[in-house]
Protein backbone atom coordinates (compact mmCIF):
# COMPACT_ATOMS: atom_id res chain seq x y z
CA UNK A 1 0.00 0.00 0.00
CA UNK A 2 1.34 3.47 -0.82
CA UNK A 3 1.83 5.91 2.03
CA UNK A 4 -0.43 8.89 2.40
CA UNK A 5 0.16 12.00 4.45
CA UNK A 6 -2.26 14.17 6.38
CA UNK A 7 -2.21 17.78 5.22
CA UNK A 8 -3.46 19.03 8.55
CA UNK A 9 -1.19 17.38 11.10
CA UNK A 10 1.59 15.64 9.14
CA UNK A 11 0.69 12.13 10.19
CA UNK A 12 1.77 9.44 7.70
CA UNK A 13 -0.35 6.33 7.25
CA UNK A 14 -0.65 3.49 4.78
CA UNK A 15 -3.42 4.37 2.37
CA UNK A 16 -6.66 2.75 3.54
CA UNK A 17 -9.17 1.28 1.12
CA UNK A 18 -12.14 3.61 0.81
CA UNK A 19 -15.36 2.90 -1.13
CA UNK A 20 -16.27 5.17 -4.02
CA UNK A 21 -17.82 8.38 -2.70
CA UNK A 22 -16.34 7.94 0.76
CA UNK A 23 -13.67 9.89 2.59
CA UNK A 24 -10.75 8.90 4.77
CA UNK A 25 -10.41 10.85 8.02
CA UNK A 26 -7.14 11.27 9.88
CA UNK A 27 -7.31 9.40 13.19
CA UNK A 28 -4.92 11.79 14.85
CA UNK A 29 -6.39 15.22 14.02
CA UNK A 30 -9.79 14.50 12.46
CA UNK A 31 -9.00 16.27 9.17
CA UNK A 32 -9.94 14.78 5.79
CA UNK A 33 -7.09 12.74 4.29
CA UNK A 34 -8.71 12.34 0.89
CA UNK A 35 -12.06 11.85 -0.80
CA UNK A 36 -12.33 8.81 -3.02
CA UNK A 37 -14.06 9.57 -6.32
CA UNK A 38 -13.18 6.84 -8.77
CA UNK A 39 -14.87 8.50 -11.73
CA UNK A 40 -13.33 11.87 -10.90
CA UNK A 41 -11.86 12.52 -14.36
CA UNK A 42 -15.16 11.98 -16.20
CA UNK A 43 -17.52 13.60 -13.68
CA UNK A 44 -15.35 16.63 -12.92
CA UNK A 45 -14.64 17.11 -16.62
CA UNK A 46 -18.37 17.05 -17.46
CA UNK A 47 -19.22 19.51 -14.69
CA UNK A 48 -16.31 21.76 -15.65
CA UNK A 49 -17.58 21.84 -19.25
CA UNK A 50 -21.06 22.82 -18.05
CA UNK A 51 -19.49 25.45 -15.79
CA UNK A 52 -17.57 26.88 -18.74
CA UNK A 53 -20.77 27.44 -20.71
CA UNK A 54 -22.53 28.99 -17.70
CA UNK A 55 -19.49 31.17 -17.06
CA UNK A 56 -19.68 32.63 -20.57
CA UNK A 57 -23.40 33.37 -20.19
CA UNK A 58 -22.88 34.87 -16.73
CA UNK A 59 -20.21 37.22 -18.03
CA UNK A 60 -21.79 38.39 -21.29
CA UNK A 61 -25.40 39.05 -20.30
CA UNK A 62 -26.60 41.59 -17.72
CA UNK A 63 -27.49 40.11 -14.37
CA UNK A 64 -29.65 42.93 -13.11
CA UNK A 65 -31.60 45.73 -14.74
CA UNK A 66 -32.75 48.76 -12.82
CA UNK A 67 -35.56 51.13 -13.80
CA UNK A 68 -36.32 54.47 -12.21
CA UNK A 69 -38.76 56.98 -13.71
CA UNK A 70 -38.39 55.63 -17.21
CA UNK A 71 -34.59 55.50 -17.08
CA UNK A 72 -33.01 52.08 -17.10
CA UNK A 73 -29.53 50.82 -16.47
CA UNK A 74 -28.14 47.34 -16.69
CA UNK A 75 -25.16 45.75 -15.10
CA UNK A 76 -22.93 42.88 -16.08
CA UNK A 77 -20.26 41.36 -13.87
CA UNK A 78 -17.59 43.35 -15.64
CA UNK A 79 -19.42 46.68 -15.43
CA UNK A 80 -19.35 46.53 -11.64
CA UNK A 81 -15.60 46.06 -11.67
CA UNK A 82 -15.31 48.87 -14.24
CA UNK A 83 -17.50 51.26 -12.23
CA UNK A 84 -15.33 50.76 -9.14
CA UNK A 85 -12.22 51.37 -11.23
CA UNK A 86 -13.67 54.61 -12.66
CA UNK A 87 -14.42 55.89 -9.17
CA UNK A 88 -10.76 55.47 -8.31
CA UNK A 89 -11.25 52.40 -6.11
CA UNK A 90 -8.53 50.41 -7.86
CA UNK A 91 -7.81 48.00 -5.01
CA UNK A 92 -11.47 47.15 -4.38
CA UNK A 93 -12.03 46.80 -8.12
CA UNK A 94 -9.10 44.40 -8.42
CA UNK A 95 -10.34 42.37 -5.45
CA UNK A 96 -13.83 41.98 -6.93
CA UNK A 97 -12.31 41.09 -10.31
CA UNK A 98 -10.11 38.43 -8.71
CA UNK A 99 -12.82 36.82 -6.59
CA UNK A 100 -15.78 36.82 -8.97
CA UNK A 101 -14.18 36.60 -12.42
CA UNK A 102 -10.51 35.65 -12.50
CA UNK A 103 -10.49 32.91 -9.84
CA UNK A 104 -13.62 30.99 -10.96
CA UNK A 105 -12.70 31.31 -14.66
CA UNK A 106 -9.15 30.14 -13.99
CA UNK A 107 -10.39 27.17 -11.97
CA UNK A 108 -12.68 26.06 -14.81
CA UNK A 109 -10.09 26.62 -17.57
CA UNK A 110 -7.34 24.86 -15.62
CA UNK A 111 -9.60 21.90 -14.78
CA UNK A 112 -10.45 21.54 -18.48
CA UNK A 113 -6.78 21.84 -19.39
CA UNK A 114 -5.78 19.07 -17.01
CA UNK A 115 -8.74 16.68 -17.33
CA UNK A 116 -9.68 16.81 -21.02
CA UNK A 117 -6.30 15.45 -22.26
CA UNK A 118 -6.45 12.88 -19.48
CA UNK A 119 -9.84 11.59 -20.58
CA UNK A 120 -9.26 11.69 -24.34
CA UNK A 121 -5.59 10.61 -24.19
CA UNK A 122 -4.34 13.76 -25.85
CA UNK A 123 -0.73 14.75 -25.48
CA UNK A 124 -0.32 17.56 -22.98
CA UNK A 125 2.26 19.75 -21.29
CA UNK A 126 2.35 21.55 -17.97
CA UNK A 127 -0.49 19.56 -16.38
CA UNK A 128 1.27 19.51 -12.99
CA UNK A 129 1.69 23.29 -12.94
CA UNK A 130 -1.92 23.83 -14.07
CA UNK A 131 -3.31 21.48 -11.44
CA UNK A 132 -1.32 23.15 -8.68
CA UNK A 133 -3.02 26.44 -9.55
CA UNK A 134 -6.51 24.91 -9.31
CA UNK A 135 -5.88 24.55 -5.57
CA UNK A 136 -4.24 27.96 -5.27
CA UNK A 137 -7.28 29.72 -6.68
CA UNK A 138 -9.72 27.85 -4.45
CA UNK A 139 -9.80 30.24 -1.44
CA UNK A 140 -10.14 33.24 -3.78
CA UNK A 141 -13.17 32.01 -5.69
CA UNK A 142 -16.18 33.57 -3.95
CA UNK A 143 -19.16 33.35 -6.26
CA UNK A 144 -21.56 32.05 -3.60
CA UNK A 145 -20.74 35.05 -1.43
CA UNK A 146 -21.32 37.32 -4.42
CA UNK A 147 -24.78 35.82 -4.88
CA UNK A 148 -25.75 36.78 -1.32
CA UNK A 149 -24.44 40.25 -2.15
CA UNK A 150 -26.81 40.36 -5.13
CA UNK A 151 -29.77 39.51 -2.88
CA UNK A 152 -28.85 42.19 -0.36
CA UNK A 153 -28.50 44.75 -3.16
CA UNK A 154 -31.90 43.70 -4.57
CA UNK A 155 -33.58 44.29 -1.22
CA UNK A 156 -31.92 47.67 -0.76
CA UNK A 157 -33.08 48.87 -4.16
CA UNK A 158 -36.51 47.28 -4.22
CA UNK A 159 -38.38 50.17 -2.60
CA UNK A 160 -36.49 52.73 -4.67
CA UNK A 161 -37.02 51.37 -8.16
CA UNK A 162 -38.02 48.46 -10.33
CA UNK A 163 -35.43 45.68 -10.43
CA UNK A 164 -35.38 42.94 -13.03
CA UNK A 165 -33.15 39.88 -12.78
CA UNK A 166 -31.30 39.10 -16.01
CA UNK A 167 -30.20 35.90 -17.74
CA UNK A 168 -26.76 36.13 -16.18
CA UNK A 169 -28.22 35.96 -12.69
CA UNK A 170 -29.86 32.62 -13.46
CA UNK A 171 -26.66 31.38 -15.09
CA UNK A 172 -24.82 32.46 -11.97
CA UNK A 173 -27.19 30.60 -9.69
CA UNK A 174 -26.59 27.42 -11.73
CA UNK A 175 -22.87 28.03 -12.00
CA UNK A 176 -22.29 28.02 -8.23
CA UNK A 177 -23.49 24.44 -7.58
CA UNK A 178 -21.93 23.27 -10.86
CA UNK A 179 -18.44 24.49 -10.00
CA UNK A 180 -18.85 23.42 -6.37
CA UNK A 181 -19.86 19.95 -7.65
CA UNK A 182 -16.87 19.80 -10.01
CA UNK A 183 -14.55 20.48 -7.08
CA UNK A 184 -16.41 18.13 -4.72
CA UNK A 185 -15.99 15.32 -7.27
CA UNK A 186 -12.31 16.04 -7.65
CA UNK A 187 -10.14 13.25 -6.26
CA UNK A 188 -6.80 15.05 -6.22
CA UNK A 189 -4.84 11.91 -5.38
CA UNK A 190 -6.13 10.07 -8.47
CA UNK A 191 -5.49 13.06 -10.70
CA UNK A 192 -1.96 13.56 -9.35
CA UNK A 193 -1.16 9.89 -9.91
CA UNK A 194 -2.37 10.08 -13.50
CA UNK A 195 -0.36 13.25 -14.09
CA UNK A 196 2.70 11.48 -12.74
CA UNK A 197 2.19 8.34 -14.83
CA UNK A 198 1.68 10.43 -17.99
CA UNK A 199 5.08 12.09 -17.57
CA UNK B 1 7.08 19.21 2.78
CA UNK B 2 7.11 17.97 6.25
CA UNK B 3 9.27 15.35 7.80
CA UNK B 4 8.56 12.70 10.32
CA UNK B 5 10.10 9.47 11.35
CA UNK B 6 7.40 6.97 10.62
CA UNK B 7 6.66 3.70 12.43
CA UNK B 8 8.38 1.97 9.51
CA UNK B 9 11.71 3.41 10.64
CA UNK B 10 12.26 5.36 7.43
CA UNK B 11 12.54 9.07 6.91
CA UNK B 12 9.47 10.42 5.18
CA UNK B 13 8.65 13.78 3.70
CA UNK B 14 5.28 15.02 2.54
CA UNK B 15 4.56 17.60 -0.17
CA UNK B 16 2.26 20.39 1.05
CA UNK B 17 0.72 20.89 -2.37
CA UNK B 18 0.01 17.42 -3.80
CA UNK B 19 0.38 15.36 -0.59
CA UNK B 20 2.89 12.92 -2.02
CA UNK B 21 4.86 11.10 0.65
CA UNK B 22 8.48 10.60 -0.33
CA UNK B 23 11.44 8.83 1.22
CA UNK B 24 14.33 11.22 1.60
CA UNK B 25 17.91 10.26 2.46
CA UNK B 26 18.73 11.72 5.87
CA UNK B 27 21.76 13.65 4.59
CA UNK B 28 19.53 15.53 2.08
CA UNK B 29 17.19 16.95 4.70
CA UNK B 30 18.69 20.40 4.56
CA UNK B 31 18.99 20.55 0.77
CA UNK B 32 16.46 22.56 -1.25
CA UNK B 33 14.35 19.91 -2.89
CA UNK B 34 11.39 19.90 -5.25
CA UNK B 35 8.45 17.52 -5.15
CA UNK B 36 8.98 14.68 -7.63
CA UNK B 37 5.29 14.68 -8.61
CA UNK B 38 4.05 18.27 -8.79
CA UNK B 39 7.33 20.20 -8.80
CA UNK B 40 6.54 22.46 -5.82
CA UNK B 41 9.35 23.61 -3.59
CA UNK B 42 9.50 21.43 -0.52
CA UNK B 43 9.63 22.96 2.92
CA UNK B 44 9.14 21.36 6.30
CA UNK B 45 6.67 23.92 7.61
CA UNK B 46 5.16 26.99 5.98
CA UNK B 47 8.03 29.50 6.09
CA UNK B 48 7.92 32.01 8.99
CA UNK B 49 4.38 30.90 9.70
CA UNK B 50 3.92 32.49 13.13
CA UNK B 51 5.62 35.77 12.31
CA UNK B 52 3.63 36.24 9.12
CA UNK B 53 0.36 35.35 10.79
CA UNK B 54 1.02 37.81 13.63
CA UNK B 55 1.84 40.63 11.21
CA UNK B 56 -1.20 40.02 9.02
CA UNK B 57 -3.53 39.76 12.02
CA UNK B 58 -2.22 43.00 13.45
CA UNK B 59 -2.73 44.77 10.12
CA UNK B 60 -6.24 43.31 9.82
CA UNK B 61 -7.17 44.45 13.33
CA UNK B 62 -5.97 47.99 12.54
CA UNK B 63 -7.95 48.11 9.27
CA UNK B 64 -11.07 46.83 11.02
CA UNK B 65 -11.49 50.17 12.86
CA UNK B 66 -11.71 52.49 9.82
CA UNK B 67 -13.65 49.78 7.97
CA UNK B 68 -16.49 50.24 10.44
CA UNK B 69 -16.15 53.95 11.21
CA UNK B 70 -15.94 55.27 7.64
CA UNK B 71 -18.98 55.01 5.39
CA UNK B 72 -18.65 52.38 2.68
CA UNK B 73 -20.89 54.20 0.21
CA UNK B 74 -22.89 57.34 -0.39
CA UNK B 75 -26.31 57.21 -2.00
CA UNK B 76 -27.60 60.34 -3.72
CA UNK B 77 -31.21 60.23 -4.80
CA UNK B 78 -33.30 63.26 -5.80
CA UNK B 79 -30.63 65.56 -4.38
CA UNK B 80 -30.74 63.86 -1.01
CA UNK B 81 -27.44 62.40 0.19
CA UNK B 82 -27.03 59.54 2.58
CA UNK B 83 -23.85 57.81 3.75
CA UNK B 84 -23.93 54.20 4.84
CA UNK B 85 -21.53 52.42 7.14
CA UNK B 86 -21.60 48.64 7.51
CA UNK B 87 -23.71 48.88 10.67
CA UNK B 88 -26.14 51.48 9.35
CA UNK B 89 -26.71 49.17 6.38
CA UNK B 90 -27.61 46.37 8.77
CA UNK B 91 -29.97 48.64 10.70
CA UNK B 92 -31.62 49.69 7.43
CA UNK B 93 -32.30 46.07 6.48
CA UNK B 94 -33.58 45.33 9.96
CA UNK B 95 -35.98 48.31 10.00
CA UNK B 96 -37.37 47.23 6.65
CA UNK B 97 -38.32 43.88 8.08
CA UNK B 98 -35.63 41.96 6.20
CA UNK B 99 -34.27 40.46 9.36
CA UNK B 100 -32.83 37.24 7.84
CA UNK B 101 -30.70 39.31 5.45
CA UNK B 102 -29.89 41.79 8.22
CA UNK B 103 -28.69 38.89 10.32
CA UNK B 104 -26.54 37.45 7.49
CA UNK B 105 -24.88 40.81 6.84
CA UNK B 106 -24.37 41.48 10.55
CA UNK B 107 -22.71 38.12 11.05
CA UNK B 108 -20.73 38.17 7.79
CA UNK B 109 -19.40 41.73 8.01
CA UNK B 110 -19.26 42.55 11.67
CA UNK B 111 -18.93 39.34 13.68
CA UNK B 112 -16.92 37.08 11.35
CA UNK B 113 -13.85 39.34 10.92
CA UNK B 114 -13.53 39.88 14.71
CA UNK B 115 -14.10 36.21 15.41
CA UNK B 116 -11.59 35.20 12.75
CA UNK B 117 -8.89 37.53 14.11
CA UNK B 118 -9.51 36.38 17.70
CA UNK B 119 -9.52 32.66 16.86
CA UNK B 120 -6.30 32.92 14.86
CA UNK B 121 -4.73 34.87 17.73
CA UNK B 122 -5.68 32.06 20.09
CA UNK B 123 -4.13 29.49 17.72
CA UNK B 124 -0.90 31.43 17.22
CA UNK B 125 -0.63 32.15 20.95
CA UNK B 126 -1.24 28.51 21.89
CA UNK B 127 1.48 27.30 19.50
CA UNK B 128 3.98 29.86 20.79
CA UNK B 129 3.33 28.75 24.34
CA UNK B 130 3.73 25.08 23.47
CA UNK B 131 0.20 24.46 24.62
CA UNK B 132 -0.86 20.85 25.13
CA UNK B 133 -4.52 21.81 25.24
CA UNK B 134 -6.82 19.69 23.04
CA UNK B 135 -4.94 19.63 19.72
CA UNK B 136 -7.88 18.03 17.91
CA UNK B 137 -10.20 20.85 18.95
CA UNK B 138 -7.67 23.46 17.85
CA UNK B 139 -7.16 21.67 14.52
CA UNK B 140 -10.91 21.77 13.95
CA UNK B 141 -11.04 25.43 14.96
CA UNK B 142 -8.50 26.22 12.26
CA UNK B 143 -10.55 24.46 9.59
CA UNK B 144 -13.66 26.44 10.64
CA UNK B 145 -11.71 29.71 10.42
CA UNK B 146 -10.62 28.82 6.89
CA UNK B 147 -14.20 28.29 5.74
CA UNK B 148 -16.09 31.21 7.29
CA UNK B 149 -13.72 34.06 6.48
CA UNK B 150 -14.80 34.48 2.86
CA UNK B 151 -18.35 35.46 3.84
CA UNK B 152 -17.13 38.87 4.97
CA UNK B 153 -16.93 39.88 1.31
CA UNK B 154 -20.72 40.31 1.10
CA UNK B 155 -20.69 44.04 1.74
CA UNK B 156 -17.97 44.71 -0.80
CA UNK B 157 -20.13 42.97 -3.41
CA UNK B 158 -23.25 44.90 -2.41
CA UNK B 159 -21.38 48.16 -2.99
CA UNK B 160 -20.05 46.89 -6.32
CA UNK B 161 -23.53 46.03 -7.56
CA UNK B 162 -25.10 49.27 -6.37
CA UNK B 163 -22.34 51.34 -7.96
CA UNK B 164 -22.72 49.53 -11.26
CA UNK B 165 -26.49 49.69 -11.27
CA UNK B 166 -27.36 53.10 -9.86
CA UNK B 167 -25.85 55.81 -12.01
CA UNK B 168 -28.82 57.75 -13.27
CA UNK B 169 -27.37 61.26 -13.17
CA UNK B 170 -29.45 63.60 -11.00
CA UNK B 171 -32.05 60.94 -10.18
CA UNK B 172 -29.84 58.58 -8.27
CA UNK B 173 -26.15 57.74 -7.98
CA UNK B 174 -24.09 55.63 -5.63
CA UNK B 175 -20.48 56.39 -4.84
CA UNK B 176 -17.94 54.18 -3.09
CA UNK B 177 -16.40 55.61 0.05
CA UNK B 178 -13.20 54.98 1.97
CA UNK B 179 -14.71 52.35 4.28
CA UNK B 180 -15.02 49.88 1.39
CA UNK B 181 -11.26 49.93 0.84
CA UNK B 182 -10.50 49.18 4.48
CA UNK B 183 -13.19 46.56 4.57
CA UNK B 184 -11.72 44.75 1.55
CA UNK B 185 -8.32 45.04 3.23
CA UNK B 186 -9.64 43.29 6.35
CA UNK B 187 -10.98 40.40 4.26
CA UNK B 188 -7.76 39.96 2.28
CA UNK B 189 -5.50 40.30 5.32
CA UNK B 190 -7.43 37.77 7.42
CA UNK B 191 -7.55 35.37 4.46
CA UNK B 192 -3.78 35.62 4.04
CA UNK B 193 -3.32 35.28 7.81
CA UNK B 194 -5.30 32.02 7.82
CA UNK B 195 -3.27 30.76 4.84
CA UNK B 196 0.06 31.56 6.45
CA UNK B 197 -0.74 29.74 9.67
CA UNK B 198 0.50 26.16 9.56
CA UNK B 199 -1.83 23.79 11.48
CA UNK B 200 0.96 21.21 11.70
CA UNK B 201 2.62 23.47 14.27
CA UNK B 202 -0.17 22.56 16.70
CA UNK B 203 0.96 18.93 16.53
CA UNK B 204 4.67 19.69 16.72
CA UNK B 205 4.17 20.76 20.33
CA UNK B 206 2.30 17.68 21.44
CA UNK B 207 4.71 15.64 23.49
CA UNK B 208 2.69 12.53 24.17
CA UNK B 209 0.54 11.85 21.18
CA UNK B 210 -1.66 9.29 22.88
CA UNK B 211 -2.98 11.68 25.52
CA UNK B 212 -5.24 13.74 23.31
Amino acid sequence: MPLIGCQHCDGVVEEPWVPDGGSAICLRCGGTLFRRRRRTVEVTLALAMAAAILLIVANIYPFLAFELQGQTSETTLGSGVLALWEQGQYAVSALVFLTTMLAPTSQVVLLLYVLAPMHFDWPTRGAALAFRWVEKFRPWSMMEVFLIGVFVALVKLSDMAEIMPGIALWAFMLLIPTLAGALAFLDTEIVWRRIESAK
Amino acid sequence: MSASSSPLGEFHAQCHICNLVMSIPTDAVRARLGCSRCGSMLHRRKPNSLMRTWALLLAAAICYVPANLYPIMQVTSFGYKQSDTILSGVIYLFLHGMWPLAFIVLVASFVVPVLKILLLLVLVYSVQNRSQWRPRARARLYRVVEVVGRWSMVDVYVVTILVALVHLGSLATVEVERGAFFFGAVVVLTLLAAQSFDPRLIWDQIENDDER
